[in-house]
């Protein structure tokens, strides 16, 4: 089926030895009929990003692909995501894009899936051996990085669990800057490590959007903050409608007009209600390749990682420059917390008394609130919630955490962060626990 | 890190077992953080916090503030508060349920505060929206109007401001929506 050559380039990565090569790299044809076979990676965005990943991907021989987006294709994304026609509007992003993938690379079996990233559960996420990311919000990077994090469980010693690891490799482009970046939970910073990295969202003053608008984005905003709610009460407000979107332009249109303000557009209204900054197809194209060559690099461990930050600036020339990030110890969602093992009958008082007492806490801790994976156990202000968690002090912890050791958040006014205590209990291995769920139950 | 050849050998594994695990419920990092802002929160006797949705949701919240001083001595507000995923990156979405004339608060509930937009940065908490929103009754602010109307009044005319504060604040208590 493979026309003659048509591995040729990646069989120069992957069939020589080198200086750059990754740890335990062994130059062998299996690695290109494993990379076929049996790898499966995960693209999440079929957007700007996502079909030139999914391009990439597919013609750098990777053969199980899945896609996940929510988005139907619109008629403005047409000048770069290249994957999708006119008459292809309306459809599915996921679906169109697997499809013209599977046409266009003979052999590539491309699953779409065409939905939110929050529909799927862990075991979706678990198939994967690499996520690839092509987003545009920091909330979707966010919430993907607390799932692929919660998947990391740490060795005795303090290390990362490999087999518990999967990584991320995450692309971001606006207008003519953009970044690549591999995030390697437990061994490279996650995003919550450097959340901070990501420019604040741009906010006017609401006042000056009610009474001194000055440029045509304010007059926009006032008409999506304020407008709307006075003249359409009770009616909530959707971005993604046209009708909806059709009408904070016409409002702003006649406020620009009585401030004398030139500029109101129906993209640029688009631009400042959604947060979208223009997108450049070359930028994207510059990263999705990155991405894909460490997502190839990952895979066949032909080469080691970028460590771990790629930076692009397209504005005046080629400017790129990569830069290696540093985890935070004490990352809420990608550090391994101290271990604490407890007996199992204990409860939650006698929990925090022991928490008090404990030589490597007691100077970090006066008066301890602490919750597990969604459940306040027990919060120590406002009194509201205090009265409301109060029955859980008399409760076993063990019961409390759901007859499984695990992660809780130790919150106190001395801590500067989070503290994360994983607690174990003693007698109890995973064996002991399953038998006692099903005898419980 | 990923050793290919073995893969095979653990989706066979993964295939094989662990069918009735349990999901593990994600906390947002924005939970993470609004959880320790709130359990930290400090509140004076003239503010209270309630949870709508119950103990376990922490990202919707009321704070009522009744003043104890000032031109809206008496009068009871409420505000939701509306706590994103990526909080503290982002600031809380902050409206205020209760109608009030009031020159930075606006009929629909928008409230003019500058840390609730364009000066929120990360290292503010609640507690700073919550001091805020305190001042915003102490010492209402007609340079930055929102209800243009009431913040000419407070410049031009306090004492018939501080009688239309009181006159609002009555008429709310009798019917709770009527506009004025
Ligand atoms: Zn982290």
């Amino acid at each position: 089926m493979d026309m003659q050559g048509r591995w040729e380039d990646i069989d120069h990565l992957l069939l020589r030895q080198g200086t750059l090569v990754g740890p335990e790299f062994e130059p062998c044809a299996e690695l290109r009929e494993s990379l076929h076979n049996d790898l499966r990676v995960l693209v999440i965005g079929a957007g700007g990003l996502g079909c030139e990943l999914l391009k990439d991907l597919a013609l750098s021989g990777f053969g199980n692909i899945d896609v996940i987006d929510m988005d139907t294709i619109d008629v403005s994304n047409l000048n770069r995501q290249f994957l999708f026609r006119m008459h292809d509007v309306g459809k599915p992003k996921a679906v169109v894009a697997a499809e013209k993938v599977m046409q266009r690379v003979k052999g590539v079996k491309v699953v779409p899936h065409y939905g939110r990233i929050e529909e799927k559960d862990d075991e979706f996420y678990r198939q994967f051996q690499i996520i690839a990311l092509g987003l545009d919000s920091l909330e979707a990077r966010s919430y993907i990085n607390s799932v692929v994090c919660s998947f990391l469980e740490y060795e005795a010693d303090g290390s990362p669990a490999l087999p518990t690891i999967i990584p991320m490799v995450d692309g971001g482009t606006e207008g003519f800057k953009g970044h690549a970046r591999v995030i390697i939970p437990g061994v490279t910073p996650c995003f919550y490590c450097t959340l901070g990295l990501f420019p604040p969202q741009v906010t006017y003053p609401l006042c000056t959007l009610a009474e001194t608008p000055r440029s045509p984005a304010h007059c926009i905003e006032y008409v999506h903050l304020i407008q709307w709610g006075q003249e359409r009460p009770g009616d909530s407000f959707d971005a993604d409608n046209p009708e909806h979107m059709k009408w904070i332009f016409d409002k702003a249109f006649k406020r620009a007009e009585q401030f004398k303000i030139a500029g109101v557009t129906y993209s640029l209204t688009q631009g400042v209600v959604k947060n979208i900054i223009p997108a450049i197809a070359s930028t994207n194209a510059i990263i999705s390749a990155a991405c894909a060559l460490e997502t190839l690099k990952i895979a066949t461990m032909c080469c080691r990682s970028m460590d771990n930050y790629m930076m692009y600036m397209g504005t005046q020339g080629v400017y790129t420059h990569t830069l290696s990030h540093e985890k935070d110890p004490n990352c809420l969602v990608c550090s391994p917390g101290v271990p604490f093992e407890v007996d199992s009958s204990i409860s939650l008082q006698k929990f925090i008394e022991l928490l008090l007492e404990d030589p490597q806490f007691k100077d970090k801790l006066s008066k301890p609130s602490i919750s597990y994976q969604k459940r306040n156990l027990y919060m120590q202000a406002p009194p509201v919630l205090e009265e409301m968690t109060r029955p859980h002090l008399n409760s076993p912890l063990f019961e409390l955490m759901e007859k499984a050791g695990g992660t809780l958040n130790v919150n106190d006014k001395k801590l500067t962060g989070i503290l994360r205590v994983n607690v174990s209990f003693r007698g109890h291995n995973d064996t002991v626990m399953d038998m006692d769920t099903a005898g419980g139950g | 890190m990923i050793n290919l050849f073995s893969l095979k050998q653990k989706q066979k594994e993964a295939a094989d077992g662990t069918g009735g695990r349990v999901p593990v419920k994600k906390q947002s990092a924005g939970e993470l953080r609004v959880q320790k802002d709130i359990s930290e929160l400090n509140l004076s006797k003239t503010t209270f916090i309630s949870f709508p949705n119950g103990k376990d949701d922490l990202l919707n919240f009321e704070i009522t503030i009744r003043p104890d001083e000032g031109y809206y001595m008496g009068g009871t507000f409420v505000f939701s508060f509306k706590i994103s995923p990526i909080y503290p990156h982002e600031a809380p979405k902050v409206k205020c349920k209760t109608k009030v004339y009031h020159p930075n608060i606006d009929l629909e509930g928008n409230v003019c505060l500058n840390i609730l937009r364009e000066d929120w940065k990360p290292v503010l908490s609640i507690n700073s929206i919550i001091y805020g929103l305190q001042y915003l009754f102490l010492d209402p602010n007609p340079d930055d109007p929102l209800n243009q109307e009431a913040a000419d009044v407070l410049k031009d005319h306090p004492k018939q401001f501080e009688s239309n504060v009181k006159r609002s604040m009555a008429v709310k208590n009798i019917r709770k929506f009527a506009t004025y």
